[in-house]
C-alpha cells in the first residue's frame, strides 16, 4: 500500500485530491468526538456573527457555529454519498456482471431495466422518492443511491464483457471453474481499479446531490447541520451574512474537487487502458 | 337628502376626472399594483375552500358579503347598508344596496342573499366554515332589498361572521363556476390567471360604490423566501402584505424606497400539544414545558424580533386580551422539578411535527434546543401541509406540533369536542356557551378573559407568539392594510402618489 | 438499420410502460389526500368525501392506472385537481419557460465548451490546457445552484443588472423575457461546460491518436486541417453522447434552479403538485418527460449512425 502511495503521490492530481480528501475526512472524524461548539446548542443572542477568533467561520441566524457545523456537515455529507455509493456498487456491480456472464435474454432484460432507471430525471425522482417516504438522510441515501445502481451495472457489465474473451479467462474456464467463481476470482478483482475511478466520481456527484437535495429541504433533517441545508438558510441573509452562504458552498466545491482529483489521479496512476472501454 | 346626493354625485365625478385631466401636465400616478403572495389560491371560491390564499385575492376586491371586516376589524356595512336587531337579538333585518350588479351584467338582489346563505349552511356544502352559519334559524326574502335572518339563539358575533370571505354572496347562476371564473359584486372583476404564476384582477367600472384608484392588480406567487426578496428588491414586487422573510426586514427597513409596516395578525403561534397522548396528558408535564419554553428567544431566532409573545390563545392587540406571559416564566430548575413529580426525572423523547412555514420549521429547531436542556428529546419530522392536515389536525397522530391559528377570535376551538388538541375542560366548555349567549359588551370580555386563564392554567398548549405581519410596499403606495383582523388584501382603497 | 430503429422503438415502449406503473404505484403509497389539502382543515368529513367521489379517486386502484394510461394514448393526460384544468394546458404553459431555459443554457454550455475543450487538445499540454482542465475541474465540482445565488447576489441584487428572478412572460417582449432566463441559463450552463470542455477534449485526443489520423498525418496534412476535416467528425460521438444526457437533465433536472429564480417551469410545476398532492399532475409530467428523455436518447443512437457511418453496419 505504502508503495502504491509513493507512486501515486508522483502524481499531481491524485496527490492534490488525496490531501484534500484526508482533511476533509480527519475533519469529520475529529467531529466525533470534539467539536469547537455544540451544533445543537442554540444561542441567540450570539446570532449572525461574522469570521473572527471566537468563531472561525462566524454564526448562522441561531448563533451556531458554523465552523463546526461544517465539521458535523462533512460527517453527513460523506456518510451519505458512501452509502449511496455502497448502494450502486453493491446492486450495480453483481449485475453487471451476472448480466455479462450470463448474456442473452437475461442480459437483455437486465440492461433494459437500467434504461429504465435511467430515462427517470433522476433529481425530479429524487424528489419524490422523499415526498413518499418524508424527508430525511435515510432516504435521500436511497434517492442518490438508486440512481447509481444502472451507472455501476452497465460499468460492470462492460467491463466483464471485454474480460471474458481473455486469455486466462478462458484457462480457468478450460480448467472447470463455474462462472460464479470465475466471476469473483477474477473478473471482478480485474475490474476494481475501473470500479474505484467510478466509485470516487460517484461519491463527488453524491455529494452535489446530497447538497441539492438539502438545499430543498429534502435531506438531512434538524437538529443534524447538512452543507446544503445551511445554504438554503443562508439565502436570504446574503445580503447581511455572506459568509453563512459563502462558507459551506466552499466546502462542497473543496471536497467534490478533491474527490475528482483524486478519482482522476487514480485513473491515471491505476490500468489507463481498461477506462476507455465502452459498452 | 337627494340635492345632497346629487352633490356627492358631483364630487366624485370631480375626483374621479381631476386626475385623469393632470395627466397631461404632470406624471400619470401608476395604476397597477403588482402584489406578492406566498401561496396560489388552489381556486377562487371562498365558499367553498379554506385556504386563506383564496380571501387574499378575492375578498372585497371580487366578492363582497352582507357586511364587511374593516382594516381595525370593525365591522362596516357591505351589501347591506343598513341593519336592525330585534330586541331578543335573534332576527336580523338586513337593508340590502340597491342597484348593484354582478360582474355580468345581472342584478344583485335579496334572492342571491338568501341564496347564499342557504347554500352555505345546506347539507353536503362544502363551505369550510360552516359553524359560522349553523346558527341561522332561517332566511326570509322580505322584499327585494330586504332579508331577514332568523337565529337559533343570540349570537353576539354574527355580523362580525357576516364579513368573513366565506359568507359573501353570490348568484345562483355562476355560483358553481366561481372556482375558476369568479363573478361578484366588488370593485374588481377576475382577468386572468397563470397558474403557478401570476393572477390578474381588472377595475369593475360598473362598481356601486367608490371607484378604485388602480386599474388592474396583479397577484404574483413566490412561496420561497429568498425569491420573495429578491423579486422585492428588483421592484418585480411592488408590495407583499406579509413579508415570508422577517429576516431581511431590517434590510428592507433602511431602503428608501420601501416603506415597511409591521403590523399584528389574528395568528397565535403555538406549540399545540395533544393532551390526551401519555405524557402530555399530565398537566404538569405541560406546565413543565411552558416554563422551559423561552419566547423571547424564539421571536428573536425563528422571527428575528417580530412577534409579541402570549400567554394565551388570543390577540395581544383585542381589547379582551389577559397578558399571562408571566404565569410560567422561564425556570427550567423548576420546569425539571414538574417532570419529576410527574415521573419523568430523566424527561423522555417525544416528536415534533413541523409544517412548512418558517415560524415553524425555525421555531421547531429552537423548541427542541429549549426542551433538551430539561430532558426532553425531540425529534423533528418535518411534513407538508397535505400530510399534516391527514395526520396531524385530523388523525391527531402526533405528540407536538408548531402552527398558527391564524382566524379570528378562535378562542372557542378549545371547546370542540375532537379538535386537535384532544382538550377537554367542562369549566371552559361552559364558558365558551355562557359568552356565545352574551350579547353584552362588558360581560363578553368578562367571559373571554375567563376563559383565557382556564386554558394559560390548564397549559394546553404551549403559547409562543402572536405572528406579526411584516408589510413590505413601495413607499409610493397608499392604503394597504397594516394589520390582517381578516386574511385579506383589501386593495379597494389602495392608489399610487407621485 | 431498419431493423435497429424496430427494435429501439419497441423497447423506448417497453420502458415506458414499466415507468408508468412504478410512478402510478409510488404515488399510491404517497401519505396525504388531495381532497383534505383542496378544501383545507376545517373541511367536513362529508365534503372531502364529495370531493374525491368527484375527483374519481374512490375508484379502484386498476380501473384509474388504466384509464390514465389509456387516457395518455389518446393525449389526455388527466385534469389537475388543484386548478381543475387539463394537464396539457398547465404543461404548456410552464413549456415554454423549460424548453427556451434548457435551449439557452445548452448554446450556452456549447458555445463555450466546443471551442475551448478543442483549443485545449490542440494545444495539449500548453499552459492554456493546463488552466483550461484546472479551471474545468473547478466548474464541475461547483453545485450550480450555490453558483446561482452567488450570481444573483453580485448580478442582480448589487449591480441590478438583470432581474433576480421571476418571469416577465414572453408577451412582455422577447429581449425582455429573455434577460430574465440569462441567470438560470448561465448558472445551469456552467457545469455542463465544464464537463462538456473536459469531454471535447478528450474526445479529441483519443481521435488523435488513432490510426487513419495519424496516416493522414503522415500523408502531409498540416495538423489544423487534420482536426477540421477527419477527427472533429468522430470526436463527435462522445460530444453528442453528452449533449443528449445534458439537454434531457435540463428539462427536468431543473428544479433547484427553478426554485432559485422562482420561474414557473416544468420542475417547478412538479414539486408544487408533489406539495398539494395533486397527483395526476405529477403523475403525467413525470410520465411526458420520461418519454421525453426516452426520445432524446433514440435521437442521440440515430446521431451516432449519421456521425458514424460504421456503426450503421455493426448495429444492424
Amino acid at each position: 500500500m505504502s508503495a502504491f502511495l509513493k507512486t501515486a503521490l508522483r502524481n499531481k492530481s491524485f496527490a492534490t485530491g488525496f490531501v484534500i480528501t484526508c482533511v476533509v475526512v480527519l475533519m469529520a472524524a475529529i467531529s466525533f468526538v470534539w467539536t469547537p461548539y455544540d451544533v445543537t446548542d442554540l444561542d441567540i443572542g450570539s446570532k449572525l456573527k461574522a469570521p473572527g477568533w471566537a468563531h472561525w467561520f462566524g454564526t448562522d441566524h441561531f448563533g451556531r457555529d458554523i465552523f463546526s457545523m461544517i465539521m458535523v456537515g462533512a460527517r453527513n455529507s460523506i456518510a451519505v454519498a458512501l452509502v449511496a455509493v455502497i448502494i450502486g456498487v453493491g446492486f450495480g456491480v453483481p449485475l453487471g456482471c451476472w448480466a455479462a456472464a450470463r448474456g442473452g435474454l437475461l442480459d437483455e432484460a437486465l440492461m433494459r431495466g437500467n434504461d429504465v432507471i435511467f430515462a427517470f430525471p433522476a433529481l425530479l425522482s429524487a424528489v419524490m422518492i422523499t415526498a413518499v417516504f418524508g424527508p430525511g438522510a435515510i432516504n435521500a441515501i436511497i434517492a442518490i443511491g438508486i440512481f447509481n445502481i444502472p451507472v455501476f451495472a452497465r460499468l460492470a457489465r462492460g467491463a466483464a464483457l471485454s474480460l471474458w474473451p481473455r486469455d486466462f479467462i478462458m484457462a480457468a474456464r478450460a480448467a472447470g471453474k463455474t462462472k460464479t467463481r470465475i466471476t469473483i476470482e477474477h473478473i471482478v478483482p480485474n475490474m476494481a481499479n475501473l470500479l474505484i475511478v467510478q466509485a470516487t466520481i460517484a461519491f463527488a456527484l453524491g455529494i452535489i446531490q446530497e447538497a441539492g437535495l438539502a438545499y430543498v429541504g429534502l435531506g438531512t433533517q434538524p437538529p443534524l447541520p447538512s452543507w446544503g441545508k445551511m445554504l438554503n438558510e443562508a439565502q436570504t441573509m446574503m445580503s447581511f451574512a455572506p459568509h453563512m452562504a459563502i462558507i459551506p458552498g466552499l466546502a462542497i466545491v473543496i471536497t467534490v474537487l478533491g474527490l475528482n482529483l483524486l478519482g482522476d489521479g487514480l485513473r491515471d496512476v491505476l490500468d489507463p487502458r481498461l477506462t476507455r472501454k465502452r459498452d | 337628502m337627494r340635492t345632497l346626493k346629487k352633490l356627492l354625485a358631483v364630487a366624485l365625478m370631480t375626483t374621479a376626472i381631476a386626475p385623469a385631466t393632470m395627466v397631461g401636465a404632470a406624471f400619470a400616478a401608476k395604476t397597477s399594483l403588482i402584489m406578492g403572495m406566498v401561496l396560489e389560491p388552489p381556486h377562487l371560491d371562498p365558499t367553498a375552500g379554506a385556504p386563506a390564499a383564496i380571501d387574499e385575492v378575492v375578498y372585497a376586491n371580487v366578492f363582497e358579503g352582507l357586511t364587511r371586516i374593516g382594516s381595525k376589524g370593525e365591522v362596516l356595512p357591505g351589501l347591506a347598508e343598513s341593519w336592525d336587531i330585534s330586541e331578543d337579538g335573534k332576527t336580523y333585518t338586513f337593508k340590502l344596496r340597491t342597484g348593484v350588479k354582478y360582474h355580468d351584467g345581472s342584478a344583485f338582489d335579496a334572492e342571491d342573499v338568501k341564496f347564499s346563505l342557504d347554500r352555505a349552511r345546506a347539507e353536503g356544502s362544502t363551505n369550510a366554515q360552516k359553524a359560522l352559519f349553523a346558527g341561522i334559524d332561517s332566511v326570509t326574502v322580505k322584499d327585494a332589498s330586504t332579508v331577514e335572518v332568523q337565529l337559533k339563539s343570540p349570537a353576539g358575533n354574527f355580523l362580525f361572521n357576516m364579513g368573513w370571505g366565506d359568507a359573501v354572496i353570490v348568484a345562483p347562476e355562476t355560483a358553481d363556476g366561481n372556482k375558476a371564473n369568479p363573478v361578484g359584486t366588488g370593485p374588481f372583476k377576475f382577468g386572468s390567471w397563470v397558474k403557478g404564476a401570476t393572477l390578474n384582477l381588472v377595475k369593475n367600472d360598473d362598481y356601486w360604490g367608490t371607484p378604485v384608484a388602480l386599474e388592474k392588480a396583479t397577484f404574483r406567487f413566490i412561496s420561497d423566501p429568498a425569491a420573495a426578496l429578491s423579486a422585492m428588491l428588483a421592484g418585480d414586487v411592488d408590495a407583499f402584505a406579509n413579508f415570508p422573510a422577517p429576516e431581511t426586514i431590517p434590510q428592507l427597513r433602511a431602503d428608501p424606497r420601501f416603506n415597511v409596516v409591521i403590523g399584528s395578525t389574528e395568528g397565535e403561534t403555538i406549540l399545540s400539544t395533544n393532551n390526551t397522548k401519555p405524557p402530555f396528558n399530565d398537566v404538569r408535564v405541560r406546565q413543565a414545558i411552558a416554563h422551559a419554553i423561552d419566547r423571547q428567544a424564539i421571536i428573536d431566532g425563528a422571527m428575528f424580533g417580530l412577534g409579541t409573545p402570549i400567554g394565551t390563545h388570543f390577540a395581544p392587540h383585542h381589547p379582551a386580551y389577559v397578558d399571562l406571559v408571566g404565569q410560567y416564566p422561564l425556570d427550567l430548575e423548576g420546569a425539571k422539578k414538574l417532570l419529576a413529580d410527574a415521573g419523568y426525572p430523566n424527561g423522555f423523547k417525544a416528536t415534533l411535527k413541523l409544517p412548512p412555514p418558517s415560524y415553524a420549521r425555525r421555531g421547531g429547531e429552537i423548541v427542541a434546543s429549549q426542551l433538551r436542556k430539561i430532558g426532553i428529546e425531540l425529534e423533528i419530522i418535518p411534513v407538508e401541509w397535505g400530510v399534516w392536515v391527514p395526520e396531524v389536525f385530523k388523525a391527531k397522530d402526533y405528540d407536538l406540533t408548531i402552527v398558527s391559528h391564524t382566524e379570528p377570535m378562535d378562542i372557542g376551538i378549545y371547546a370542540r369536542d375532537d379538535y386537535y388538541f384532544n382538550y377537554n375542560s367542562d369549566a371552559f366548555k361552559a364558558t365558551i356557551t355562557k359568552l356565545n349567549e352574551t350579547t353584552g359588551e362588558a360581560d363578553r370580555y368578562a367571559l373571554m378573559a375567563e376563559a383565557q386563564k382556564i386554558i394559560t392554567n390548564d397549559a394546553v398548549n404551549g403559547f409562543m407568539f402572536q405572528l406579526a405581519k411584516a408589510g413590505v410596499w413601495n413607499a409610493k403606495i397608499n392604503g394597504l392594510w397594516e394589520n390582517s383582523p381578516v386574511q385579506a388584501n383589501d386593495l379597494t382603497g389602495v392608489s399610487w402618489s407621485d | 438499420m431498419i431493423l435497429f430503429l424496430v427494435r429501439k422503438t419497441l423497447w423506448a415502449a417497453v420502458t415506458l410502460a414499466v415507468a408508468s406503473v412504478l410512478v402510478f404505484a409510488a404515488l399510491e403509497i404517497v401519505p396525504g389526500d388531495p381532497a383534505q389539502v383542496m378544501l383545507g382543515i376545517n373541511a367536513t368529513d362529508e365534503a372531502i368525501a364529495a370531493l374525491r367521489e368527484d375527483l374519481g379517486l374512490n375508484k379502484p386502484v386498476l380501473e384509474r392506472y388504466f384509464s390514465w394510461v389509456f387516457g395518455m394514448l389518446q393525449g389526455d393526460f388527466g385534469k389537475s385537481y388543484t386548478y381543475s384544468v387539463p394537464v396539457n394546458e398547465l404543461v404548456a404553459d410552464r413549456v415554454t419557460i423549460s424548453l427556451p431555459l434548457a435551449l439557452l443554457s445548452l448554446l450556452i454550455s456549447t458555445a463555450i465548451a466546443i471551442p475551448v475543450g478543442l483549443y485545449a487538445a490542440a494545444r495539449r499540454g500548453s499552459l492554456a490546457d493546463t488552466g483550461i482542465m484546472a479551471l474545468s475541474q473547478v466548474g464541475i465540482a461547483i453545485p450550480n445552484f450555490w453558483f446561482a445565488l452567488l450570481l444573483v447576489y453580485f448580478l442582480a441584487i448589487w449591480l441590478q443588472l438583470v432581474p433576480a428572478g421571476g418571469f416577465p412572460g414572453w408577451e412582455a417582449g422577447f429581449f425582455t423575457a429573455l434577460k430574465s432566463l440569462l441567470l438560470p441559463a448561465i448558472s445551469l450552463a456552467l457545469p455542463q461546460a465544464a464537463i462538456l470542455s473536459r469531454v471535447t477534449r478528450s474526445a479529441l485526443l483519443e481521435t488523435l491518436g488513432e490510426d487513419y489520423v495519424r496516416t493522414a498525418r503522415a500523408k502531409g496534412l498540416s495538423r489544423r486541417s487534420t482536426i477540421w476535416k477527419h477527427a472533429l467528425r468522430n470526436a463527435m460521438i462522445p460530444v453528442l453522447t453528452i449533449l443528449g444526457l445534458q439537454f434531457a437533465y435540463l428539462l427536468a433536472g431543473t428544479i433547484i434552479i427553478e426554485n432559485v429564480f422562482y420561474l414557473p417551469g416544468l420542475g417547478r410545476l412538479v414539486f408544487q403538485a408533489i406539495s398539494l398532492r395533486d397527483l395526476i399532475v405529477v403523475e403525467s409530467v413525470v410520465m411526458m418527460l420520461v418519454g421525453t428523455i426516452i426520445v432524446i436518447n433514440l435521437l442521440v443512437d440515430l446521431a451516432y449512425l449519421w456521425v458514424d457511418p460504421r456503426l450503421r453496419h455493426r448495429r444492424s
